[in-house]
C-alpha cells in the first residue's frame, strides 16, 4: 500500500493553475525526484503533501487516513511525522545550531535536557557537522545551513523526509555532499524521501523514482533510466537543458524591442 | 466608466472585508491558545524574553517623552492659569491630563513605534525567509509560539509601563511647575491629589490594557501576513505602525466617551475647579 496518496488534486492561485489534476501514489522506504521547470508547480505540491498549503479540490492520504481536510490542532499531530528541509534551510536565525536541532525535541517530547544534548549530538554527527553547535546560522555556508536544518528535519526521526530543491545554490561538491547525505538518510533511517529538485545529477543519483511536472500536470513517471530513454520531447529537453524553440523566440523578440 | 469604479469600490470593499475577517480569526486563535496553554510552563518560557525586550528596553523612551510631555503642559497651563490667578491649581488640571489621556495614550503610541515595528519585522522576516513554515511543518501552531508570549508582554506590560509613564510626566510637571515657574509644592501636590480621584487613574490603565492587545495583534498579524522581499516587510511595518496608531485613537474616544457618562451617571459631574 502507497504510504503517501495525491488523488485529484487541484490548486490555483487566483487565474494561474498550478497543480491540475495531479494523482500520484508514493510507496514507503522509497526516495521519489519530482523535476520540472521553475514555476512548474513542484514547491506547491510538497506544500500540499505536507499540509501547508490545502488542496482547491483533491485529497491528500498519508498512512491510510485523509489528512488535507484535518483540522489545524490534528494536522501539527500528523506533520511531526514528517521532516521537511527548505530551500534556504530556513533555520531560526535567533538562536544557535544545537538549539535550532533541538527544537522539535524541546517542543514534542518530554525528554531530559542531557538526552536532547546527546541526540542534538548524534544528529549533527549524522550530518558532518559536530563542530557547529554553538554557532549561529549567520556564520554557516549555504552548504552547511542545509546540512544543519536536514539534521533539524531528522530530530524526531520522522517517517518522511520531504527535500524543496535540497541543492539550489551549492557549488558542485556542496549539492554531492547534499545528494550522499539523502542516501544515507534513507537507508541508514530507512525514510521515504520526497525531492523537489531541478538539478538533474541530483536526481539521477537519488531516485527510485522521477515524476515530471510540465504546466500544473504530471507528465512523466518512471525511473532513472526510463528518463534517460525517454522519448518524451518535454523531458527530453529538460533533462539535456535546451530551451524550446518557442522560447528562444521569445528572445528574440525582446532583443528586437 | 461607471461600472468600473463600482467594480473597483466593490473589491475594495471585498477585500477589506476578508481582511478584517481573517484579522479576527487570527485574533481569536490568539485567544483560545492564550486559554488553552497560555499558561502552562512550555508558553511562560517564551514570556520573559519578551517581558524584557518589550517592557525594560522600553523604559528609557517611555520615561524620556513622559517627562518631556509633562513639563509641555506645565508651561502651556501655566500661563493661562497665571491670567486668572490660579497658578496654584496647576497640579490639578496636570495630573488630570496625564492619568487620563496623556499617559496611556502616549506610552501606547511609542510602545506602537518602539515595540509594533520591531515585532512586525521580527515576524515579516521570518515569514518570508519560511521560518513561520518552518515551525508548522515541525508541528509547532507559530501562533502558540510566537504570538501568544508577545500578546501576553503586551497585555501585561502597557498598564505598567503606562503608570510609568504617568510617573514621570507628572515629576516632568513638577519640576517645571514648582522648581522653574515657582508654584508652591504644597499646593500643587495638594490639587493635584484633590482634582484626581482613583476612577480616573483606573480608566487610564483599564483602556491601556486594550491598547496593549490591538498593538500586539496587530503587529503580529501583520507581520503574519506580510509580502515578499524586503519591501513586503518594510511596508508591513509601516501599516502595524499606522493600524496600531489609528486604533489607539479611535478607542481612546470611545473609551473616553463610555467612561465619561459611566462616571456622570454614578456620581454626576465634576469640575476641577469644584
Amino acid at each position: 500500500m502507497a504510504l503517501i496518496e495525491l488523488k485529484h488534486i487541484f490548486k490555483r492561485f487566483g487565474w494561474l493553475e498550478v497543480l491540475n489534476d495531479i494523482s500520484l501514489e508514493i510507496e514507503a522506504g522509497k526516495c521519489l525526484v519530482i523535476i520540472g521547470a521553475s514555476g512548474s508547480g513542484k514547491s506547491v505540491m510538497l506544500k500540499n503533501i505536507v499540509g501547508l498549503l490545502k488542496p482547491d479540490y483533491g485529497e491528500v492520504w498519508f498512512s491510510g487516513h485523509r489528512i488535507d481536510d484535518l483540522p489545524q490542532r490534528a494536522l501539527m499531530k500528523v506533520r511531526q511525522r514528517f521532516g521537511f528541509l527548505f530551500q534556504q534551510g530556513a533555520l531560526f536565525d535567533s538562536i544557535n545550531v544545537a538549539q535550532n536541532v533541538a527544537f522539535p525535541l524541546v517542543e514534542h517530547t518530554s525528554k531530559k535536557p542531557h538526552e536532547i544534548a546527546e541526540i542534538v549530538k548524534q544528529k549533527l554527527r549524522m550530518v558532518g557537522l559536530p563542530d557547529v553547535a554553538n554557532k549561529m546560522p549567520a556564520e554557516l555556508s549555504g552548504g552547511q545551513r542545509k546540512r544543519v536544518a536536514l539534521a533539524r528535519a531528522i530530530a524526531l526521526d520522522p517517517e518522511v523526509i520531504l527535500y524543496d530543491e535540497p541543492t539550489t545554490g551549492l557549488d558542485p561538491i556542496r549539492s554531492d555532499v547534499i545528494n550522499e547525505l539523502i542516501l544515507k538518510l534513507q537507508h541508514e533511517l530507512h525514510v521515504t524521501s520526497i525531492v523537489v529538485t531541478h538539478d538533474m545529477n541530483s536526481a539521477f543519483k537519488v531516485a527510485d523514482r522521477i515524476v515530471m511536472l510540465f504546466e500544473g500536470k504530471l507528465i512523466f513517471d518512471g525511473t532513472a533510466e526510463e528518463v534517460r530513454n525517454t522519448d518524451n520531447d518535454q523531458v527530453k529537453r529538460f533533462v539535456l537543458g535546451e530551451a524550446s524553440l518557442q522560447e528562444l523566440q521569445t528572445l528574440e523578440t525582446s532583443e528586437n524591442i | 466608466m461607471a461600472t468600473r469604479f463600482i467594480a473597483r469600490v466593490g473589491q475594495t470593499t471585498n477585500n477589506g472585508l476578508a481582511a478584517f475577517g481573517d484579522f479576527c480569526e487570527f485574533a481569536g486563535r490568539t485567544l483560545l491558545w492564550l486559554c488553552t496553554s497560555g499558561l502552562k510552563w512550555k508558553s511562560l518560557r517564551l514570556l520573559l524574553p519578551q517581558m524584557y525586550e518589550i517592557g525594560v528596553r522600553s523604559l528609557p523612551v517611555i520615561g524620556i517623552t513622559g517627562a518631556f510631555i509633562g513639563m509641555v503642559i506645565s508651561i502651556e497651563t501655566f500661563t493661562q492659569f497665571k491670567a486668572i490667578g490660579q497658578e496654584n491649581r496647576l497640579g490639578s488640571v496636570v495630573f488630570l491630563s496625564v492619568v487620563k489621556q496623556i499617559g496611556p495614550v502616549l506610552a501606547s503610541v511609542m510602545l506602537a513605534g518602539r515595540v509594533g515595528g520591531a515585532l512586525t519585522a521580527e515576524l515579516g522576516t521570518m515569514n518570508v525567509t519560511e521560518q513561520l513554515d518552518a515551525l508548522r511543518v515541525m508541528g509547532t501552531d507559530p501562533i502558540r509560539f510566537l504570538v501568544v508570549p508577545r500578546f501576553l508582554a503586551c497585555l501585561l506590560l502597557t498598564p505598567i509601563l503606562t503608570i510609568y509613564s504617568d510617573i514621570t510626566g507628572i515629576l516632568g510637571a513638577w519640576f517645571i511647575g514648582v522648581k522653574v515657574l515657582g508654584v508652591p509644592s504644597g499646593p500643587f501636590w495638594h490639587y493635584a491629589e484633590h482634582g484626581v480621584e482613583l476612577w480616573q487613574i483606573n480608566e487610564g490603565i483599564i483602556k491601556s490594557f486594550f491598547f496593549g492587545a490591538a498593538i500586539a495583534l496587530i503587529s503580529c498579524y501583520k507581520g503574519f501576513n506580510c509580502g515578499a522581499g524586503a519591501n513586503g516587510v518594510g511596508r508591513a511595518c509601516t501599516e502595524s505602525f499606522v493600524a496600531s496608531f489609528m486604533s489607539i485613537i479611535i478607542m481612546n474616544f470611545f473609551f473616553a466617551q463610555i467612561a465619561q457618562n459611566l462616571y456622570v451617571g454614578l456620581f454626576g459631574a465634576r469640575s476641577v475647579f469644584g
